[in-house]
């Protein structure tokens, strides 16, 4: 009886194993915050990167897909922790999210290591557009200097000749603080890094920044902490006075919150919501009507465009994961409808792309963001030169 | 020179506030026994409360009282329901149990507001900032939170010190058994002070919701510098939250303010506004260890303990 039963089991293994490698499926990783007080981020990546799910019928290459989404807790430990988790039990094909640069430059030692294709949704530490650059490692955002760079051009354009820098104390602050200084002409008289992410009250330095009298304050608050500086800078009375420039402060997740704190302080985006081409307006549509009440935000649009990265190399190798070079070398193509329109790698895989400056205008009552100019064409990071990639 | 009045003035309003949050914290601590984690979710809940009702009734004043009374009731309720539960049992049971009540909350709030948070807008005549010397503008509503938590104080201090409840008070700090056997509804009376502490917390968090939003956890990280103001104030002590808390709001304030100055001139620029918000946020922790190795039972015990 025992023997027979064996026999049997040994051959329905048999028979099923070739059916089992026909219904292979691609695994994806999603690293993102999905609790505490900037779960909104993560939410609306999530929801983006379902609705791009969605668009392709759910199937890469003809294969289902499997997306594993982890809650790195805003921490770089548990970040590391999670990534680990995914290459190593869950052993998916891509990983993909990742908000903060801290968390992501924790994480990055095992998904190298390990080979597997990490595509980032948004944060852009230097140092992945430069030394530490890999050749499975791409990015659907930005490097991180890239977009106060876009900002500090239009502080020359605007005649601005000194200016305060205030932003949060880690790798990314740093980095956005540098990126100003790299291309404003003006004179930086002063220059305040903050707990992060534990402060939320920036009195001291707002104080401090309105004693160094300058032309413009440049903040760098992503999240939660966006809505808070706003308030306190018109709390401080300083909206009539200095003017206030910002990157990644006002999107559309904190400004329902900001209001009328936001009209009038510019910012620089890669991405906005009424950007004309096709892919966009799909994807803007779609996910206002897939998700009523919410509006889709750059982070959405940076993970929906990661999921059609993905989607183009699973389809361009058949699902054939093996082949590492051939995958690398798929995604190098990025052949994908961008929701930025045109979409290129440099050698680095930041890609090469506009800045537009960004404005808050009143439609009836609610606030929405438009774009008002493109500040810098085919931008490239300028890190580049320090990866060894050619 | 102005900005040095400026930024005394910010770590006078931070520390007052800190002392809302503090003196209810020290007076469960000292008064019951009892270590409650969930200080910093009637914290939270103030804040979310005050923003719910002013939208309501569409004023702000109105709001805020409402709120009040509001986080007054949910405090009896939590102590009428669970904290009860938890008197004479070990320390580590309240830890526990109040970790527990955290995580309640937190969730609770999701259901209810949703995780987006909320904010709580200012009327026109608070939102602007007003001469208080020649030359030296501040913000109307920080000088109101002062104005307000020195009021609050003081009516502390009279109903501590003048009241009969605040002799039940300030007799249940020394010995609750001898209170308690003198024939005084020891229950009731640590209803009311549990009451008391979450209006105290809930008005806290409902003025700081102004400046810092509502969201969500919003009362877990200042509950930990409202612990260490227990500890270098003495537990149980009023008097002690109010020094101890203008201390470390000051601490924190000045030394955010002015500590990467100095460090500049030791340092490196850019080593120094690096190390100096690390720094600068240990020097609250120095503070308490060195109150600590001093004076064991903090600058002002509660007598008798």
């Amino acid at each position: 009886m025992r023997k027979a039963i064996l026999a049997a089991s040994a051959a329905l293994l048999l028979a099923a194993s070739p059916a089992m490698a026909q219904q292979k499926t691609i695994k994806i990783g999603f690293i993102s915050t999905f609790s505490g007080p900037v779960a909104v981020i993560g939410e609306d990546m999530r929801n983006s990167f379902e609705l791009a799910l969605d668009h392709m019928g759910r199937k890469m290459g003809g294969l289902p897909v499997e997306v594993i989404y982890e809650d790195d807790g805003f921490k770089p430990e548990v970040g590391k922790q999670k990534t680990e988790k995914l290459i190593e039990s869950d052993k998916v094909d891509f990983i993909s999210g990742y908000i903060w640069s801290n968390v992501l430059l924790a994480s990055l030692k095992p998904v190298v290591d390990s080979k597997t294709f990490l595509v980032i949704a948004n944060a852009g530490p230097s140092q992945i557009a430069g030394e530490l650059c890999s050749p499975t490692v791409f990015s659907t955002s930005w490097q991180n200097d890239q977009t106060p760079q876009a900002v500090g051009l239009y502080m020359n354009q605007k005649g601005v000749k000194s200016v305060f820098l205030i932003g949060p104390n880690y790798a990314a602050g740093k980095d956005m603080l540098a990126g100003v200084a790299a291309t404003f002409k003006g004179k930086v008289i002063g220059q305040e890094l903050t707990t992060w992410p534990a402060q939320l009250d920036f009195s001291a330095e707002l104080a401090k920044a309105k004693a160094a009298n300058p032309d413009a304050i440049f903040v760098f608050y992503p999240g939660r902490a966006g809505v808070q500086v706003l308030t306190q800078y018109a709390q401080a009375g300083l909206k009539d006075k200095i003017p206030l420039y910002t990157a990644f402060t006002i999107d559309e997740l904190s400004l329902p919150l900001q209001k009328e704190l936001a009209l009038g302080v510019p910012g620089a985006q890669e991405w906005v919501n009424d950007l004309p081409n096709e892919a966009n307006k799909k994807f803007v549509a779609d996910y206002i009507k897939k998700y009523p009440g919410k509006k889709p935000s750059f982070y959405g649009a940076q993970s929906y465009d990661a999921a059609n990265l993905i989607a183009s190399a699973v389809a361009a190798t058949k699902g054939n994961m093996s082949d590492k070079v051939a995958v690398q070398k798929a995604l190098e193509k990025a052949n994908f409808k961008s929701v930025r329109g045109n979409f290129r790698f440099g050698n680095n895989h930041v890609p090469i792309q506009n800045f537009y400056l960004q404005d808050v205008v009143k439609k009836g009552d609610d606030y929405v963001l438009k774009t008002v100019a493109t500040i810098v064409k085919d931008d490239q990071d300028r890190f580049h030169d320090k990866c060894p990639m050619k | 020179m102005t900005l040095f009045i400026e930024q005394c003035l910010n770590g006078l309003q931070f520390g007052l506030l800190l002392f809302l949050l503090a003196a209810g914290l020290t007076l469960v601590f000292g008064i019951m026994d009892l270590v409650n984690l969930a200080h910093g979710s009637l914290y939270m809940l103030g804040a979310y409360f005050a923003a719910t009702f002013a939208a309501w009734t569409g004023s702000f004043v109105f709001g805020v009282v409402l709120a009040l009374g509001a986080t007054l009731m949910v405090g009896m309720v939590v102590e009428v329901v669970a904290m009860r539960r938890l008197y004479g049992r070990d320390h580590l049971d309240h830890v526990l149990g109040t970790f527990g009540l955290i995580l309640f909350f937190d969730e609770l709030v999701r259901l209810v507001w949703g995780p987006e948070g909320l904010t709580l807008p200012l009327p026109s005549w608070l939102n602007t900032s007003v001469p208080i010397l020649p030359g030296v503008d501040y913000s109307a509503y920080k000088l109101s939170i002062i104005v307000v938590t020195l009021a609050v104080a003081a009516f502390l201090y009279v109903l501590v010190m003048r009241t009969r409840i605040g002799m039940l008070i300030r007799a249940g700090a020394s010995n609750r058994e001898m209170v308690g056997a003198l024939g005084v509804n020891i229950k009731l009376l640590y209803t009311l002070v549990f009451g008391l502490g979450a209006a105290l917390a809930g008005l806290a968090g409902l003025m700081q919701a102004p400046i810092l939003t509502v969201q969500i956890g919003m009362g877990e990280n200042i509950l930990i510098l409202a612990f260490v103001i227990t500890v270098i104030g003495g537990i149980g002590s009023i008097r002690g939250a109010l020094v101890a808390a203008i201390f470390v709001g000051f601490i924190d304030t000045l030394g955010r303010a002015f500590f990467p100055d100095l460090l500049r001139m030791v340092l490196s620029p850019a080593a120094a506004s690096t190390a100096a918000p690390a720094l600068s946020s240990m020097l609250i922790y120095l503070l308490m260890a060195v109150v600590l190795v001093v004076k064991p039972e903090g600058l002002f015990s509660a007598s008798g303990k």
